[in-house]
Formats: structure tokens, C-alpha cells, sequence
């Protein structure tokens, strides 16, 4: 059994905080300076223009890239061969949290009681912790920063089960086309379908781990990937929803067996700052 | 690139006048920031007859909750936030004498109206470039509601900050008017509902 030290977990998060709401990672930036030779509106071509300077300033003045630096949405595989050693896996997750975001100047957005009177934790945390036990000796972390103009879009809907790949892309095309500029496009669109009502939504915002570009290694399902992409490009929305060709650069799909009354379709979506950071211990 | 506009505020009718849906402006001058909780405490207090901490009239509100000031900076990375939010809100500002409204996302009819009414304008800045829009803002001083934090009003002096023109105050909306022009897919356009963030 391979020892961790719950401080070696907290002394990741907090580095992949300040380093996931700095630097946009590669392919997203990649991906965001091909839609600029493609965009057909001006104006979306300043926009992309902007986002891909916010970048560059983010990277070198060591400014968040935006001022939503999210929840704290952290994924940690642990390895079954792993013991964690000196605290608390859950415990270490959230104090990463809390440095991270204390130390790295982040903006602290999450209030205890969501109904209530409201009151900031001031730390940022408790983050949003999911664990999944798989098989080795290693812990792997990904760290998403996940802002509210993006996740405050997330729909959710259960269909007849004889409602096929139609409802899917129906039910996809629609949340995009009402949520307009509020999560910030050009975005990066997780879908989950399948499981029950949480199991889709966690593999929806679980995909949005992928990179660019990356598809689903089951054929239907790339496939169903790149007809979205294609249908979510043609609603006009364009960047910032101010009209244009580039509404999103990716459609991530993951599936799960379901049950025979059900077809449960969840959508979760990234901002064009889809900010994501892994480590391996 | 096309010609950005230079706006020095306070805004005027004049300038409100001339201003339509597309346009790229920048702003040169103060405008306050309010999102959520301030808009919310500001309603409060008008409608109980108090004094507000500011004089709205003529004003720009910037929908922001900054990040904080490493040393040495005025303030961090500061982009708008989701418009939306704050619709509720929003005719009761106009009514109070606001001019202006910086934001992101699109407006609902309510507001779009109360904006052409009161003569009015809605920009966005575009979200998500809170690290550009910080080397748009001077000087930072907090007027309002500093238990609010990130939530508190701002004086904020700004210099060449970029914006696009929304909703103008002869009822244009480039949301709408943007995805007709570039929709080739033959789905009907869905009415508009939700909530937003940032």
C-alpha cells in the first residue's frame, strides 16, 4: 500500500487553483485562435480577438483571466493501492482550496447558505469534491474553476425512452439558444446521457475534463459529437451572443446505460475560459 | 477593425442619442459597480425613502465583483457579470436617474423597454477578459457596502475601456438582431428564460 500525505494533496490543489484561473490551457486557446480564421462576423472577430489578448495579459501580469475564478469543482481519482496518511482526504481537498484561493488573490464566491442570509465562507471552499475510487497506486487531481455564468446554464430533462438521438440534439440546441451570451461563448458543451438524474450531470461536467478536439472512442457517440457541434454552430449565436458562426468549440458527449423508462439528458456548459488543471501524485 | 467610439462620461442625451446596437465604444471617465446584493440593498433603501450612498443620475453601473488587488494593483481581474440577474432590478435604476448599464448577456423585454423609455443604454464588455479590462481601470474606491466585498460599490476610473453597444435607446437589440443575421440552422428561436452568473 502507497502512503500519501494529506499535505502533499492540499500543496496540489492550491497549486492547480492558482494555475488553472491563470493560464488557459493550450487547446482551448488553440481552439479559440482557429475560430478567428473562421468566425464570418467582424464584430465576433473582435471578441475572439480580446479573449485571445485577455490570454496573453492573464499569463504575463499574473491577473486571474477572470474575475470568476468559480467553484472550486475538483475530481480526484485515488488509486485503491493508496493510503492517505496525516488527515483527511475531503479535509486536505478543501485547505488546497482555501490557499490556493487566499494566496493567489482569487475571488472567494461561495456563500454557506444558499438560501438563507447568504454569508461568504471567505475562503472559497467547501469546493465541490468528487471521488472515484480506480484501480493502481496513484491519486490523480483535476482542478476546474467553474464559473457561475456558465454552470448557472446547466438543464436537465428526462425523455421518452423511444425519444432517440433527435431529443438529444433537440434538448441541446434549445439550451444553447436560450442561454444566448450568459455563460460566455464561444463555449465548450459537456452532455451526459444516460444513469439517472445525477449520474448524467456528473458525466456531462466530468467530459468537460477532455481536451479539445478529443472525442468519445465510441464511434455513435462521436458521431452524435460532431452533428451537435455542427447544429449548435448554425443557431447564429456567435461570441458573446452578439451573432456570428462560432457559438462553440466543442460538444462533448459521454454516455451510460439507463433504464428501460428512461432517457435522462443533462447539459453542462463551459465558458470560452474553460479552465481546467491536472496533477498525477 | 472597425472605429471604436470614444465615450467620455457622464453619459449625455447627446451622446445616448447617437448610439446604436453594434457599436464598439470605449469609456473614458468614472462608472460605479453593483452586482447582485448592491442592486438589491439600493431598491431597498429607495423604496423605504433613504438617502443612497450615491447619486445615480446620469450614472454608468458596471455589473462586477472584481478579484481582489495583488500589492501594487488598484484593483484585479474585473469582467462583467451575467445582466440578466440584475433585470429585476434594473427599471427601478432608471427610474433613479441611471443612464447606463455595463454587463454581459442579453436583457429581457421588461428592461429592453424601460431602456427605450428612459432613454438609455446597455453595453457589454466581453466576458470572460477580466485580465484585459484591468488594464482599463485607473483607480478603485470603494463608496458603498464595503461588508459586501467583492459585492461593494466601486468608484472606478477608467481609460479607453471597450464595450459594444446592446440595447440603445432606440430599442435596438444586437442579441436578436445578431442571430438572425448569422442563423442558417431552421430551428425556431426559442423564447428566453434562466437565470446567470459570473
Amino acid at each position: 500500500m502507497r502512503k500519501i500525505e494529506a499535505a502533499a494533496i492540499t500543496e496540489t490543489v492550491a497549486r492547480l487553483a492558482v494555475e488553472a484561473t491563470h493560464f488557459l490551457p493550450e487547446d482551448v486557446e488553440g481552439a479559440i485562435r482557429d475560430a478567428r480564421e473562421t468566425e464570418r462576423s467582424p464584430l465576433g472577430v473582435q471578441i475572439i480577438d480580446e479573449i485571445l489578448e485577455n490570454a496573453e495579459i492573464a499569463r504575463e501580469r499574473m491577473l486571474p483571466l477572470c474575475q470568476d475564478t468559480g467553484t472550486a469543482v475538483v475530481h480526484v481519482e485515488l488509486g485503491q493501492d493508496v493510503h492517505v496518511t496525516g488527515g483527511f482526504l475531503i479535509d486536505a481537498v478543501n485547505e488546497g482550496i482555501e490557499q490556493g484561493y487566499g494566496e493567489g488573490y482569487l475571488r472567494k464566491s461561495i456563500v454557506a447558505h444558499p438560501f438563507g442570509d447568504r454569508t461568504n465562507t471567505g475562503t472559497n471552499a467547501p469546493g465541490v469534491i468528487h471521488t472515484e475510487i480506480v484501480p493502481g497506486d496513484e491519486v490523480h487531481i483535476g482542478f476546474m474553476p467553474k464559473g457561475g455564468g456558465c454552470e448557472n446554464m446547466s438543464r436537465y430533462q428526462n425523455f421518452l425512452p423511444g425519444a432517440g438521438r433527435e431529443a438529444v440534439v433537440d434538448f441541446v440546441c434549445e439550451t444553447v439558444d436560450l442561454s444566448g451570451g450568459n455563460p460566455c461563448p464561444p463555449l465548450i458543451i459537456g452532455v451526459g446521457v444516460g444513469g439517472t438524474a445525477e449520474k448524467a450531470m456528473t458525466i456531462a461536467k466530468h467530459s468537460l475534463f477532455r481536451t479539445v478536439g478529443e472525442r468519445n472512442p465510441d464511434l455513435e457517440v462521436a458521431a452524435l459529437e460532431g452533428e451537435l457541434l455542427e447544429a449548435v454552430n448554425a443557431l447564429g449565436v456567435g461570441p458573446q451572443a452578439v451573432g456570428g458562426s462560432t457559438t462553440a468549440l466543442d460538444v462533448f458527449v459521454e454516455t451510460f446505460p439507463t433504464h428501460i423508462a428512461a432517457l435522462p439528458v443533462a447539459v453542462n456548459i463551459q465558458c470560452h475560459s474553460a479552465r481546467t488543471k491536472h496533477a498525477v501524485l | 477593425m472597425a472605429e471604436r467610439k470614444t465615450i467620455t462620461l457622464p453619459l449625455t442625451e447627446e451622446t445616448i442619442e447617437g448610439l446604436r446596437i453594434g457599436d464598439h465604444v470605449e469609456f473614458r471617465g468614472v462608472i460605479y459597480t453593483a452586482r447582485d446584493a448592491a442592486h438589491k440593498r439600493l431598491v431597498a433603501m429607495a423604496d423605504a425613502g433613504e438617502a443612497l450612498p450615491l447619486d445615480l443620475r446620469g450614472q454608468v453601473l458596471y455589473y462586477v465583483g472584481p478579484t481582489p488587488a495583488r500589492p501594487g494593483e488598484v484593483i484585479g481581474a474585473a469582467g462583467p457579470t451575467t445582466a440578466m440577474r440584475l433585470d429585476p432590478y434594473t427599471p427601478r435604476m432608471l427610474e433613479l436617474g441611471g443612464k447606463g448599464m455595463i454587463g454581459k448577456g442579453g436583457r429581457g423585454p421588461a428592461v429592453r423597454e424601460a431602456i427605450r423609455a428612459s432613454h438609455a443604454v446597455y453595453c457589454i464588455a466581453v466576458g470572460g477578459t477580466g485580465a484585459l479590462l484591468n488594464r482599463h481601470i485607473t483607480s478603485v474606491e470603494v463608496v458603498a457596502f464595503e461588508d459586501l466585498g467583492t459585492e461593494a460599490i466601486r468608484r472606478l476610473e477608467v481609460d479607453r475601456f471597450p464595450a459594444i453597444v446592446v440595447n440603445d435607446a432606440h430599442g435596438g437589440d444586437l442579441l436578436e438582431a445578431g442571430k438572425a443575421e448569422y442563423r442558417t440552422s431552421t430551428r425556431p428561436v426559442p423564447t428566453a428564460s434562466g437565470t446567470g452568473g459570473g
